[in-house]
């Protein structure tokens, strides 16, 4: 018996460490590759190590003199901080009228949105294209941001949570006098706390790594986005995976810190969300 | 529930509903009815609107003539057939680990959740140099094992399973952590009877665990047969369609019509069988659901 719980204790700690050697080896070879010269990354046999590390590759991607990486990454930023902060404060109000204000025909137009859910974007982005090419906005960011606008997906999950809100709160502010707009600067939304920062953070990160869109609308260089100079990189300097691997790593970075630093708010979220049943 | 001033409701109603219903008629509605005229037409948007011209089913005749469909959908299947059946035993097998516990778990869960995280931008890139036939690490570990690895991501054959790996790699750690919810709802109580009754570790997975789970899983396969039909990213940068149009896929092929070439009657028309494709794909997965998903729990 000991003997047996030995072995499946061995096993699973195997186990363990061959799936967490299978998520690592390729971040571990990007990290490698970013370090060496360009000499080193054609050499066989590989050297995890690099016999002499340079930041080469650092120094080169951002003096490259059609991608502006640096720029990419301050654009990355905005676009991202724009992309999180207005969807979910549109998606916060409808969710407050579709879970607290009855009106006629309500519940049939929040199937409604709920039906975008299973529009594939691919249908809707041609006419897009074409709206905003009418509208004069190519080019800009309003182009991101406007299709985003509408988030069924947002709406949905923090409309769940609200509805869990006491009315009696609503109740009682209104009985003293208090708008519904402050109803829902004042109580909806501080109440709805820990479902907003968990949709806050998915549209962070669909924002940060969204690739298709921007690479349609952004026809501006200089507005380009992070991932489209790194997208563009790859095409232009393929041979150079230095180049390409310092430009991921960065690419990663901030993505996992604001990972690490909202995990434990998102799980709280997405309980009181009532994804977990 | 809650009683105001009528007029103010309706007010505010109006405002609190407007920017996401701007969203929802102009970028959701509109497109959707325009798309379907779009298909029919012959349209470059860098050409002056004269040039529009009608052409009735073209389009989707030419796109089942010169069997461009029949090749991208053997494209996509391909990569579904790979791609669905590994990532779901690979994300069990995480769920699984997960499922336990041990020291150092919470640093392990962020660690497998980095893939997830990381844009497809820079996964495919991080692949594409993993899978390089000649200075890749795939390929010279497998010299250590005297295997000569194909070229992967240039070889007719070998480009798509390339782009399942990376694909596998990518999105484990996602399914891995919903199915974890699934594991953690099942009641402790079966484990505890099976395990008064001698069951096998193997017998308790395959008949507590998977019965129990497979709601889940179901809802995974359909989720992954929605986007796997969409496959485009992945694709875009590693192999750009290639080598010699092997792994054209739909989504892909859109994005080429519309925005390289300007053949946007055509695209459209791509986009919508595509979206037919989807739609009955899904409703047949529920009406074949009741054959083996478990509802009682």
């Amino acid at each position: 018996m000991i003997v047996k719980k030995t072995i499946q204790k061995i096993l699973f700690y195997t186990i363990l460490t061959i799936v967490a050697l299978a998520a690592l080896i390729p971040l571990l070879w990007m990290i490698s590759t970013s370090l060496k010269a360009q000499e080193a990354i054609h050499t066989i046999p590989i050297r995890w190590i690099p016999k002499e590390p340079s930041l080469d590759a650092y120094k080169a991607i951002f003096s490259l003199t059609n991608i502006n990486f640096g720029r990419a990454i301050l654009n990355s930023f905005y676009v991202s901080i724009m992309l999180t902060i207005i969807p979910l404060l549109s998606s916060a109000m409808a969710a407050f009228v579709f879970a607290k204000i009855e009106f006629k025909g309500r519940d049939k137009l929040f199937s409604v949105f709920l039906i975008t859910m299973m529009i594939p974007g691919t249908v809707t982005m041609i006419p897009n294209f074409i709206i905003l090419k009418g509208l004069g906005l190519l080019g800009t960011y309003t182009a991101l941001i406007l299709p985003a606008l509408c988030n069924a997906f947002a709406i949905f999950f923090i409309r769940q949570n609200m509805i869990g809100i006491d009315n009696s709160y609503l109740e009682a502010a209104t009985m003293d006098g208090a708008s519904l707009y402050l109803v829902f600067v004042r109580i909806m939304l501080p109440l709805s706390r820990p479902v907003l920062f968990t949709m806050g953070l998915f549209n962070f990160m669909g924002a940060w790594n969204n690739f298709l869109w921007p690479l349609i609308v952004l026809t501006n260089r200089k507005k380009w986005t992070l991932q489209l100079g790194l997208g563009n990189m790859g095409t232009q300097f393929g041979n150079y995976q230095h180049y390409l691997m310092a430009g991921a790593l960065i690419s990663i970075i901030p993505i996992v810190i604001v990972y690490i630093i909202a995990q434990k708010y998102v799980e709280e979220g997405l309980s009181t969300g009532g994804l977990k049943g | 529930m809650y009683i105001g001033n009528e007029r103010q409701k309706r007010r505010a109603i109006v405002i609190f509903l407007l920017p996401s219903m701007l969203g929802l008629i102009v970028f959701f509605l509109l497109p959707i009815i325009s798309s379907l005229v779009i298909s029919f037409l012959e349209y470059d948007p860098l050409k002056p609107l004269s040039s529009i011209e009608f052409l009735g089913f073209d389009n989707f005749k030419r796109y089942f003539a010169n069997k461009d469909l029949a090749e991208q959908y053997s494209h996509v299947f391909y990569y579904m057939g790979l791609y669905i059946p590994i990532v779901l035993l690979t994300s069990v097998c995480e769920a699984l680990i997960l499922a336990k516990t041990f020291k150092g778990k919470s640093f392990y869960k962020i660690m497998l959740y980095i893939p997830v995280i990381t844009s497809w931008v820079a996964v495919a890139l991080i692949w594409k140099w993993m899978l390089n036939g000649k200075y890749g690490l795939i390929n010279n570990w497998l010299q250590i094992f005297g295997i000569s690895g194909p070229a992967w991501l240039i070889n007719r054959f070998w480009a798509m399973p390339g782009v399942v790996i990376a694909a596998v790699w990518k999105d484990t750690g996602y399914y891995a952590l919903i199915i974890l919810a699934a594991l953690k709802g099942i009641n402790i109580n079966y484990y505890e009877a099976a395990q008064i009754d001698g069951a096998s570790w193997w017998n308790k997975f395959r008949k507590i665990t998977l019965p129990l789970i497979s709601p889940t899983i179901f809802l995974l396969i359909v989720v992954n047969v929605i986007n796997g039909f969409q496959v485009f990213e992945s694709i875009f940068i590693m192999t750009e369609g290639g080598p010699a149009g092997a792994t054209r896929v739909p989504v892909e092929q859109v994005y080429r019509n519309a925005f390289t070439y300007f053949n946007m009657g055509y695209a459209s028309a791509i986009s919508w069988i595509l979206f037919i494709i989807i739609f009955i794909a899904t409703v047949t997965q529920f009406k074949l659901q009741k054959k083996w998903v478990n509802y009682d729990s």
